[in-house]
């Protein structure tokens, strides 16, 4: 490890948390309906696209009406990408002439974006047209991540009212979010990735001859415009098949610190946000504290275990860090920071191969995903996945107080245990059970790229990642038709069998009355409760993998210390 | 409380009869544990008669500490009901079968068993008899004995009409003759209620046990995948799993240790409850109790003893002194209540003396006059009674009071006292000064209910001037002055809007929707059958300052959950440190460095955690019997005390348990 690999970690941590206070806080602005900067612009936008869609902006929604609301949109939506993608063949904008995916793949690939998970079993630059690209993918870049910043509002609403059944309008939430969040931030990341390089075209493919005298395809396309949106919307599916690492994608390092606080942006706005609409800063502060721990315990990890490097690659005599499957360009200490990053989301952008990792350093993007992506988290998802942590931690340790656990003057109760606890059991159950299948069938073995401990960790990290939402991959697994549907069917599960749980758990804390606080109350704001917070995560969420995870990437690095490989 | 013999065998006996499948689903966790010492069994039955099997005595030894496990849990519990049965078995002797006299309509006698009557059911006691059941004095009034349940040796009187008019099944009536109206049926009595709730046989869930139970559950899920899923996993790595070895991680993860000690510690919390004389109607309610934000407590009886004292006598213009106190001696000679008597008391002390003229005519307070006195043979009245009534009747026989009257009168309601006017004929002679006495040690009660963050309000039909006065005194947070019957409500009802839980105390009829309105209401066992049947517990002490323990009593049960629940969960670092190593080592022998304790064996590994997984149940079964002491400090400390005690503790308890329990293993080469 390098003084500048940490410092370059703490200067982009500093931005993002210098960041938190007036993103988060123009987030509450816009969701709480009040007048911001671009209100002028965008104001009557807004109210023409509730003009024509027909939403009444004041009518707002119970918890499963909103869920409802959700499941619609995210069905029609993924039902309009499913149809997009078998058809681009036929469609204008495909200068390349790719032809229609495969049900199988269409159907992956149509559940991947509408989940905001970006899972890609396609590689984007040699199956899909620009204007899949465009049209199909970038939309669900945003409004899936539109979506769950709605579902992150709606959850913190519910913590924050009182005896009401309401959590708000879910097409308004959405409307809102895509307006004047998503969409402002993206216009302006993507023209400073422009000005760094990224391209932004229609044009074929060129096909260059090298100094060499090789022939080499130059991608072309609409990149930057999605490139920002992908780690801002914690999107994370990559224009081109090599994600971040690419050139085009991530030419400078300019443009990778900006593509590190786009990814983490919006999750460590929301705490400052939750914390403004309960009225509660420091409460909201908590929660970034817990995460921002968690976060450079993952970075310390991984950094450490990629700049100690391969001890059978310096038995060759080659010293220094470990190097497979990272850019020259970013090095140990950048290609882990983006791991760290990219894992801590749901965003899955990669700048450097999570599979060529030392075992420890792929434990990290492994664990991070297996929290349940709560270290700032996914857009909205790492909020709303953080308080059903938070919700069990305030039962448990709550009880030690003396009185009925209260958050926020809200009695936790039986709906609210069970609601949390369905949550929180989503990621450990729906990650470990289609693994333990996978490695059942033969067909889950097929495409694995390497055996023994290695290659079970890319069955494990497949489905802990696309359960999370999350879509970085342990490139060694390849695709077939069962990776298709179950990992299809795993990022549905990952997506909504925690929304549905959480909004109903923020329903019924809508309904409660507040209790206002006295001596005798618990705070969520205390150092005590942060500790308890990360105890229970730790113990809950992530030794629930630890058997898991000593199979996978533990058992390798023993091995490697013993001089083992796998192929 | 020590345990002798026979208890330990009795409770012994139970937990064995708890093995029953039907009786442990309830307990979802201790259930699996149950389902994995079967299998475990048969794995070992089977491995003992296949010969040359290495593993046949480790599957034993497992199988027998896990059936230890459930065991120890159902020992938990049992010990808590049989705990509660010998102190319920004290109650009930008092109900033993005693005979009735039923009265019929018709005013004719039947001689029935106790149990017959039903509610409604009038009967006659007479004195040196057993009361049959609970009901209300509908006839007459008599003196009780009611140590059997109080264990307070003076008799108390109870009579038909007023707030004195319940009585208890088992108590036993000394004088006189009352007739009783039954309130309850057979087996619906508090006692009866009571009984069901620490014998664990009709208890309830509470509402948090159930919250608990579903957080238990769900944890019990991840760790059953957890587990689960490792045995594909090991088979993908080329080994075959051990199936007892697996059984041995689940249950050593899933929360065994809170989940075998959670009924006990809501048992034990209803029998601390009950060794203060309480009856409770539900294990809700004292939970509730550990939640509650306002107090509102009577005046009298509470903050106050119960009787007004006579502490000064105001001399108006123009009397005389030793006149004045002569007077009100006089005046206060056949008035029996303890404030007459305080009067006359104060007015010997200051010089009167006497008795009472034979021919004088004793005029009694009533609630109309709102005064008494004594009317003497030659024509002369002495009244003394609330001022404005004392005045109205001086005004009446044409009389002018002395100007200064008001002044005093308002003067010694402001400090706190009640003032009485005393005249004669058309003549004001005085004003009594009738003071509160506040009972001793209570303003530290109410600086450590401030501390627990519980608000006290006082209630009373004073004055708001008295009332300020008494509560400054007393150090109550705030007060109700005036208060009737529908105020008290509205008060409730208003605190409750606000979010806020209320406890209260009453004894009154007129107390009943109150108390039914609060969310916990204790009812003085003296008060009437009205009353006990609003609130949901009983204080058979009558003693409203109970309630603070009670209060008490439902934060430790919470307290007690949550602790052994951070507890149980912060075990499982050490057990996954122990067994974890184990269980891979034979698929892949580089995990051994994993093996941070050192234990001796995979086998010792296993077991051990096994081992202190079922022992530390055994250990903590004082604590959730006794529960976690609470100390008022503040939610804050308190949290971070106990999170340092049962979560830094948890972590590392284990560490040392495990490893010593595999040091034993190997000395007495057990592994």
């Amino acid at each position: 490890m390098t003084a500048a690999g940490w410092s370059a970690a703490l200067a982009f941590f500093g931005i993002v948390a210098l960041l938190t206070k007036p993103l988060g806080g123009y987030l509450a602005r816009v969701f709480e309906g009040q007048r911001t900067p671009l209100s002028p612009l965008l104001r009557p936008l807004e109210s023409a696209i509730y003009r024509v869609c027909g939403v009444r902006e004041d009518a707002e929604m119970t918890w499963y009406e909103y869920a409802i609301a959700l499941l619609l949109f995210s069905a029609i939506g993924f039902a309009y990408l499913y149809v997009l993608l078998r058809t681009q063949a036929w469609l204008p904008l495909n200068p390349q002439h790719f032809a229609n995916l495969s049900p199988a793949l269409a159907w992956n690939t149509a559940i991947s974006f509408t989940t905001n998970t970006n899972w890609q079993f396609y590689s984007g630059e040699s199956s899909l047209s620009y204007l899949t690209q465009m049209a199909g993918l970038t939309w669900h870049n945003f409004v899936s991540a539109g979506a769950g910043i709605a579902i992150a509002v709606a959850v913190i609403r519910g913590v924050a009212r009182s005896q009401t059944c309401r959590l708000g309008n879910f097409w308004v939430d959405l409307t809102r979010a895509c307006l004047y969040v998503l969409a402002p931030v993206a216009f302006a990341a993507a023209i400073v990735l422009v000005w760094q390089g990224v391209p932004q075209n229609f044009s074929p493919y060129r096909q260059v001859t090298t100094l060499q005298g090789g022939a080499q395809t130059l991608t072309g396309g609409p990149m930057a415009s999605q490139e920002a949106i992908k780690e801002f919307g914690t999107n994370g599916g990559g224009f081109v098949n090599a994600n971040s690492a690419s050139p085009n994608e991530n030419p400078t390092p300019l443009s990778n610190l900006l593509e590190l606080v786009l990814m983490f942006a919006l999750g460590a706005a929301l705490t400052y946000t939750y914390g403004t609409m309960v009225r509660d800063t420091r409460a909201g502060w908590a929660l970034f504290t817990t995460m921002a721990i968690l976060f450079f315990f993952g970075f310390a990890g991984a950094y450490a275990a990629e700049a100690a490097g391969n001890p059978l690659v310096h038995q060759l005599g080659v010293a220094g860090a470990n190097m497979e499957g990272k850019e020259c360009r970013f090095g140990a200490g950048a290609s882990a920071l983006f791991a760290t990053v990219t894992t801590d989301t749901s965003c899955g952008a990669v700048n450097a191969m999570h599979d060529s990792f030392m075992p420890l350093g792929g434990l990290v993007t492994l664990a991070n995903m297996q929290l349940g992506e709560i270290v700032f988290g996914g857009a909205g998802s790492g909020l709303y996945g953080m308080l059903g942590f938070v919700v069990l931690t305030v039962f448990i340790a709550g009880l030690m107080v003396g009185r009925t656990p209260e958050l926020l003057g809200k009695k936790i109760e039986r709906r609210e245990v069970q609601f949390a606890i369905l949550a929180v059991l989503v990621t450990p159950v729906l990650s470990l059970l289609p693994s333990a299948i996978a490695v059942m069938v033969p067909a889950g073995l097929a495409t694995l790229g390497n055996h023994g401990p290695h290659g079970f960790s890319e069955i494990l990290y497949a489905f802990t990642s696309t359960n999370a939402n999350n879509g970085s991959a342990f490139a060694g697994l390849g695709p077939n038709r069962f990776y298709d549907y179950a990992t299809g069917a795993n990022m549905l599960l990952g997506r909504f069998a925690v929304i549905v749980p959480m909004l109903a758990l923020a329903g019924s804390l809508a309904g409660k009355r507040a209790v206002p606080a006295g001596p005798g109350t618990f705070s969520t704001r205390s150092a005590v409760f942060v500790a308890l917070l990360l105890g229970t995560i730790v113990v809950v969420g992530a030794l629930t993998f630890l058997p898991a995870d000593a199979l996978g990437p533990i058992a390798e690095q023993l091995f490697l210390r013993h001089g083992v490989t796998f192929r | 409380m020590s345990y002798d013999r026979a208890f330990l065998v009795a409770a012994g006996r139970d937990a064995l009869r708890k093995l029953d499948p039907r009786w442990l689903w309830r307990n979802p966790v201790m259930l699996v544990v149950e389902a994995g010492a079967l299998v475990a069994t048969a794995y070992a039955a089977l491995a003992a008669f296949e010969a040359g099997r290495r593993s046949a005595g480790f599957d034993i030894a497992i199988a027998a500490w896990l059936w230890v496990t459930v065991l120890f849990a159902n020992g938990a519990e049992a010990i808590a009901e049989r705990r509660g049965k010998t102190q319920a078995d004290a109650l009930r002797r008092t109900k033993s079968d005693t005979r009735a006299r039923r009265l019929h309509d018709d005013g004719s006698i039947e001689v029935v068993a106790s149990a017959t009557l039903r509610k409604g059911d009038r009967f006659v006691v007479e004195a040196g008899e057993l009361i049959a059941a609970d009901g209300e004095v509908i006839e007459g009034a008599a003196t009780v004995d009611e140590s059997a349940i109080t264990g307070e040796s003076a008799p108390v009187v109870r009579e038909s009409g007023g707030d004195r008019s319940a009585v208890t099944g088992g108590t036993r009536v000394l004088s006189d003759r009352i007739v009783v109206r039954v309130s309850v049926n057979p087996g619906e009595s508090f006692l009866d209620r009571m009984i069901g709730l620490v014998e664990g046989a009709r208890r309830q869930k509470t509402p948090n046990e159930i919250a608990l139970s579903i957080l238990l559950a769900g944890l019990t899920l991840i760790f059953l995948v957890a587990v689960a899923t490792l045995t594909p996993f090991l088979h993908y790595a080329g080994r075959e799993p051990d199936t007892v070895v697996s059984i041995a991680l689940l249950v050593c993860l899933i929360p065994t240790t809170i989940g075998g000690l959670l009924s006990a510690i809501g048992i034990a919390g209803m029998d601390r409850v009950m060794a203060r004389n309480v009856l409770a109607m539900s294990g809700r309610a004292v939970e509730a109790a550990g939640d509650v934000d306002t107090l509102l407590l009577d005046k009298t009886g509470t903050v106050t003893l119960g009787n007004r004292q006579a502490v000064a006598l105001v001399i108006a213009e123009g009397a005389d002194a030793a006149d004045a106190a002569g007077a009100a001696y006089l005046a206060s000679l056949a008035d029996e209540t303890p404030e007459g008597r305080s009067i006359a008391a104060l007015a010997a002390r200051l010089g009167a003396s006497g008795v009472q003229p034979a021919d004088a005519t004793v005029v009694a307070f009533s609630a109309y006059t709102r005064m008494s006195g004594v009317d003497l043979a030659d024509g002369t009245a002495l009244r003394k009674g609330a001022p404005d009534a004392v005045l109205g009747w001086i005004r009446a026989r044409g009389g002018e009071p002395a100007r200064d009257l008001g002044e005093h009168v308002d003067r010694i309601a402001r400090a706190g006292g009640t003032p009485l006017l005393l005249a004669r004929n058309a003549t004001a002679l005085a004003v009594i000064d009738l003071r509160d006495v506040l009972k001793p040690n209570m303003a530290q009660r109410f600086a450590r209910l401030r501390a627990m963050g519980i608000r006290t309000v006082m209630v009373t039909g004073d004055n708001p001037l008295t009332a300020a006065t008494i509560a400054r005194d007393a150090g109550v947070d705030d007060f109700l002055a005036e208060a009737t019957p529908e105020a008290k409500l509205r008060l409730i009802e208003r605190e409750q809007r606000l979010g806020r839980l209320v406890a209260m105390t009453g004894d009154g009829t007129n107390d009943a929707p109150a108390l039914a309105q609060a969310d916990v209401g204790l009812a003085m066992n003296s008060g009437t059958p009205a009353a006990r049947e609003a609130a949901n517990m009983v204080d058979l002490d009558s003693d409203p300052t109970k309630l603070i323990e009670i209060v008490e009593v439902g934060k430790q049960l919470l307290m007690t959950r949550g602790a052994l629940t951070t507890f149980s969960i912060a075990n499982d670092v050490a057990k996954y440190f122990a067994i974890l190593p184990a269980v891979f080592a034979a698929a892949y022998p580089v995990m051994h460095s994993l093996n941070v304790m050192h234990l001796a064996t995979p086998q010792s590994a296993i077991l051990s955690a096994v081992i202190f997984n079922a022992l530390i149940i055994v250990a903590l079964i004082p604590l959730a019997l006794r529960g976690v002491r609470y100390e008022p400090k503040g939610a804050d400390r308190v949290l971070l005390e106990n999170a340092l005690i049962y979560g830094v503790g948890g972590l590392i308890l284990p560490f040392v348990g495990i490893k010593l329990v595999d040091l034993l293993l190997v000395a007495f080469h057990l592994t």
